[in-house]
Order: structure tokens, then sequence, then C-alpha cells
């Protein structure tokens, strides 16, 4: 793919004021995601890993910095503007899953394309062709409570990819998954990184999950401390 | 987000919480349903009391002691048949009547009614024009020697004696006996009571019968409808120079329906002011639930927000379960309150009288409430920032 990268970060920071007392957790960041990237973010907790995804995802708001998402500058957008951003070009996948309860898997992963106007039948067929893709085209009518841990989080990728998002956050998706699972999700992440060129960036606590990233980004106290890439890919 | 999809997703939110979103709705269902019922009591009240003043014809004036006027004290009237003579000089030979009226047991062997006994003289029949179905009126001779005869109204003859003819038959009234002498036509009813229910006797034997001189009102027919207004006046002038003092009020029927409509439309204002407020209750629960509901649910608008909805679709979505809410209750409460005006209507003598008007409001009034109620919830919903809800717990 050709045009901007996916993001591009230059000296974020994010501090929250906390009565009069001022917490950093971002002390200037600058970062390149491209197109067709895979990417893990590493660092103990508290380093602030979170608050980055949130400010790249457009979830949340830089304090200072620049930051564009596909070459548009976020300064500036209102929270509507961010919203339908988020929308085009941004897929989450969260540690604690965040389906609709009582909903079915299909209807799930068809809410985001409900936000961008298109139609309910037209929604259902999108939806249904993601779950098929993450490989619970037998699952469509059932409801987060009927189905299990592992599947859940593959419904949340589902839906992360339903809109053809240019890059996909994902917090911890492994984190409330035992390790069998948490591989399972892994597997499915590289593949649609390497079979549809989504841009991947996911954070992890878990150093095998890490090894598996050709592109590792530590960091520590609010400031990037190592960006390695693997050699070759 | 769609429109309608804004509301498939709100009926759904409405659905899963079932008992919250029915017991919410009860507020709402409460107020509406007393609103529609009062008012329509309120206006079946005042057709009745007005169908019933016009039944009593366009050109009598009515003369009673005292200010006419819904809260002015009953005044014991001091009019007497000397009046009705004074009156007589005013109007003319056959135009006035007077009367007064008692509530009494009237027997027939073993058969009894309760009814009201009128004290009339001649002129009675023709000032109020009702019409007889058999034998005659009392006359002249009656009132002035004090006759001891009856005339009956269709529904006492019929209570009293059943398929025989009453004429020349006797009924006992206070230990008294009177001959039937007449029986009217049916007219129905007046101030809820049956006209027909009554029993007229001559003035003069009533007030031997009651121990009284006095007559309760008078009645006079003006020729026209231009000389009212100049007859009113000399009338009131008259009995006031007669009785130093006591103050009269001679109206018409026109009269009598504007205060009564005036009196009976302020009760009704009030009685539906008085359910409005129950329905403001319902809203202010309204708000409650929905604030409730935003609070539990902030994940879930986090989540919303995190793929893609902006703030007027959050928005719409909790305003529109608001709306969805109040008139779907306001709904329930028409029906509700229709039905029960109508179940009062068929079982008492006071008509409902549903005016259009009453449902249409009550019904946008709820669905207004809704809207003013659910927006606080809905903006406070539509403004969350999408990290803190979705770190909510
Ligand atoms: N809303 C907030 N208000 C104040 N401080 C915050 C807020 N959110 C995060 N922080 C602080 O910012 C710092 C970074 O938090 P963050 O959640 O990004 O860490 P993390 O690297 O994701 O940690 P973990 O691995 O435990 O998830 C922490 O010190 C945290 O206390
Ligand atoms: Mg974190």
């Amino acid at each position: 793919m050709s045009g901007p990268p996916a993001i591009e970060a230059v000296d974020l920071t994010r501090s929250y004021d906390l009565g009069g007392e001022r917490v950093q957790a971002l002390k200037g960041v600058s970062l390149t995601i491209g197109d067709g990237e895979y990417a893990a973010i590493l660092g103990p907790s508290g380093s602030g890993k979170s608050t980055l995804m949130h400010v790249l995802g457009a979830l949340d708001r830089p304090t200072t910095g620049t930051l564009r998402i596909a070459g548009r500058d976020v300064a500036g957008l209102d929270g509507d503007a961010l919203a339908e951003l988020r929308n085009a070009h941004i897929g989450f996948v969260f540690q604690s899953f965040h389906l609709l309860a009582r909903t079915s898997a299909v209807d799930n992963v068809a809410l985001p394309l409900a936000y961008r106007g298109v139609p309910k039948g037209e929604r259902r067929l999108r939806a249904a062709a993601a779950l098929e893709r993450v490989g619970l085209g037998h699952r469509l009518g059932h409801r987060p409570n009927q189905l299990s841990g592992g599947e859940q989080q593959r419904v949340a990728i589902a839906r992360a990819l339903v809109g053809g998002p240019r890059l996909v956050l994902a917090d911890e998706p492994t984190g409330n998954l035992d390790t069998r699972t948490g591989h399972e999700v892994m597997d499915l992440l590289e593949r649609l990184n390497g079979d549809q060129g989504v841009a991947v960036v996911l954070v992890t606590h878990e150093p095998d999950v890490a090894e598996r990233a050709p592109r590792r980004i530590h960091v520590r106290d609010g400031l990037i401390e190592t960006d390695e890439r693997e050699a070759g890919r | 987000m769609r429109r309608r999809e804004l509301f498939a997703v709100a009926l759904e939110a409405l659905r899963v919480n079932r008992m919250r979103s029915l017991l919410t709705m009860l507020g709402v269902v409460i107020g509406v349903w007393a609103v529609v019922v009062l008012v329509a009591i309120g206006g079946g009240a005042r057709d009745m009391v007005e169908g019933e003043i016009e039944g009593l014809g366009s050109n009598i004036i009515f003369v009673v002691p005292g200010e006419l006027g819904f809260g002015a004290a009953p005044t014991v009237s001091r009019m007497t048949r000397d009046d009705v003579a004074r009156l007589t000089d005013l109007a003319g030979e056959g135009a006035v009547t007077a009367g007064i009226t008692s509530g009494e047991s009237v027997r027939n062997g073993h058969a009894e009614v309760f009814a009201t006994l009128t004290g009339a003289d001649e002129n009675g029949r023709n000032v109020f024009d009702r019409p007889l179905a058999k034998g005659r009126y009392l006359s002249e001779i009656d009132v002035e020697t004090r006759r001891r005869v009856a005339v009956l109204g269709s529904v006492a003859a019929e209570r009293l004696f059943g398929e025989v003819d009453p004429l020349g038959r006797q009924v006992t009234i206070g230990g008294v006996r009177f001959r039937v002498i007449g029986v009217f036509a049916a007219v129905g009813q007046t101030f809820g009571q049956s006209r027909d229910g009554e029993v007229q006797v001559p003035l003069t034997t009533a007030h031997r019968l009651l121990g009284v001189t006095r007559v309760d009102f008078a009645a006079v027919r003006a020729p026209d409808a231009e000389s009212i207004e100049d007859l009113q006046s000399r009338i009131v002038e008259t009995l006031e120079d007669a009785h130093p003092g006591e103050r009269f009020s001679a109206v018409t029927q026109t009269q009598l329906l504007g205060t009564i409509g005036t009196v009976l439309g302020a009760l009704t204002a009030v009685l539906a002011a008085i359910a409005a407020i129950s329905l403001l209750v319902g809203g202010v629960g309204v708000s409650n639930i929905m604030l409730v509901s935003v609070r539990e649910r902030t994940r879930e608008i986090g989540l919303r927000k995190a793929l893609g909805a902006r703030q007027r679709d959050v928005l719409g979505q909790f305003l529109v379960e608001a709306v969805l809410l109040t008139s779907a209750g306001g709904a329930a409460g028409i029906v509700l309150g229709v039905g029960t005006a109508l179940t009062i209507a068929a079982l008492s003598p006071v008509p409902a009288s549903i005016a259009w008007w009453s449902p249409v409001l009550a019904f946008g009034v709820s669905a207004g409430v809704g809207v003013f109620f659910g927006v606080a919830p809905a903006r406070r919903a539509g403004r969350l920032d999408p990290v803190v809800a979705l770190r909510a717990d």
C-alpha cells in the first residue's frame, strides 16, 4: 500500500490532573506504524501502554504533540469527528472483550457498521463474513454468554475487522484467556495481519506472545525505551 | 445511526429490563389515566348540568332569595305568596309561578316511593311547559281551597300504581291522603334526579302539610327575549323594596349556564392540574430510571463510542428510550382512562364526556415529559468520555 502511514505520532504527551497533582502517563512518544505492520508494545504495569493505545486510537486526546491517523491530523477535531475517524480506520480489541450482552454475535460484529449508516441487511452479511474469517461462521446467533472466552475474543476481533480498518489496536487481548486459547487468538491476529494486510498493534505482558512479533516497542515510565525490529520483515 | 434503528436499539433496551420499564411506565400511566378520567368526568358533569338547565326553557326568569353564586351561603327564603302577587303585577296574569320543595315519602298501600314533593300553583305547568299524560293539572280552586290533590310524575305513578290507572286513586303523603288528578308525561332528568319521580300538590296544601308559609323560588315567563333584562331588574327592585335589607336574584337560563359553566370549567381545570402533577411525578421517575440506566450502561456507552457512535447517536438512543417509555405509558393511560370514563358513565348517573383534545393532549404531554425528563440523562450519556466510560466498572 502507498500513501501516508496508518499512524504517525510525534512527541505525544498525556498528563492527568489529579487534584492539583500532575500525573504524566506519556512523556513524549514518537512512533510511526506503517500499513500492514505488526507490533507489540511491552512494558511494566503503569508504564503508559494503555494510555498510548487510547491516544493512538483517537479514543483519547494527547495533551501535547501531533497525531496523524491515515494522514489526518487529529488536532482540532471534535468528539464526533474523532468517532468517525475511529469508525473508518481503527479497530479495537479489549482485554475484557466488551461485547454487548444479550446481543447475538452477528449483531455485535455489525455494530460499527450501524454507526456508518450501512443498511441492516448488508451489515449482517458483512458481519457474518467477518465471523467466518475468524472461524465462527457456525456461531452467528450465539450470545456472548453462550460463547467461550476465546470465542468471545474472536467475535471482538471480527468486530474490529468488519469495517475494513487500516489498524487494529489490541490491549492485552489474551489477558483474560488461558495460554492455549491465547495462542489461538494470537494465531488469528497474525493470520489476519498476514492475509489482509491490516496493521496490528498489541499490548502484552507475556514474553512468548511478544516474541512472535516482528517489531517490539518497550515502554517505560511514559517513554519509549527501545523499538526493535526483526530484520527481514 | 439511522433514526429507525435508534428505535430498535431503544426498544431492545426496554425489553431487556422489562420489569423496570413497566414500573417506570406505571407512573406515567397513572398520571395520564387520572388526567383523562378527571377531564372526562368534569366535562360530563358540565354537559349534564347544562343540558338540564337548557331543559328549563329559555324565556324563564328564576327568582331566588339571596345572591346567586357558587360558594354563597344558602339563604332561607323570605318570599311568600304575597311576593308572587307582586311579581304577577309586573309580569302579567299566568306568567308567574312559585313553589316549595321537600323530600317526602309517598305511599299507596304497600307501595312507597321517596319523592320530591313540590308545592306548586296553577301556573306551574304553563310556565315550565310540562305536558300531562293524562288527567288534569292543579287548578286555581285547588290552590285557593287547599285541596288534597296530587299530580304524579310518570315514574312515581309507575312505582306506586304499576299497571293500574292512578287517576282518582289515593296516595298518602305525610299521613295525609291525596287524590291523584293527573300524571305528567315523562321528561327525563334534572339535576341528577328524575323529574319524573316528582309529585306536585297545591302550594297551599304543601304549606299546611309542612307547617310553613314561604316559597322557595318563583319563576317568571317573560313575554319575549327583549323584555327579559328589563323584567329582571324590576323583579329584583320590587322584591328588595318589599323586603328591606334582603337580597334577591333573578336569573335566566343563559346566565345560569354561564355561571355553572365557568365554575365547572374551573373545577375541571383544577382536577386536571392535580392529575397533571401526578404525570409530572411520573416524569421524575422516568428521569431517575434513565440516570440509573445510563450509569449501569456506562461501559456499553464507552464501547459504542469507541466503535464510532457520535454524541448524538448516544443521546438519541437514550432520549428515544425515555420517550418510548413515556409515550407507551401515555397510550396505556389513555386506553385505561377512556375505559374508566366509559365505565363510570355506564354505571353512574354522571355522564363522561371525552373531549377529543384530552387524550391527544395527554399523549402529547407524556411524550413531552419523556423528552423533558429524558434529555438530562441522555446528554450525560452522550457526553461521556469513551476512555472513562470503558474503564467504568
Ligand atoms: N484517568 C486517569 N487519571 C489519572 N491517572 C491515570 C489515568 N489513567 C491512567 N493513569 C495513570 O497513568 C499511568 C499509565 O497508566 P496505563 O493504564 O496507561 O498503564 P499500563 O501500562 O496500561 O498498565 P497495565 O499494564 O497495568 O495495564 C499510570 O500511572 C496510571 O495511574
Ligand atoms: Mg493497561
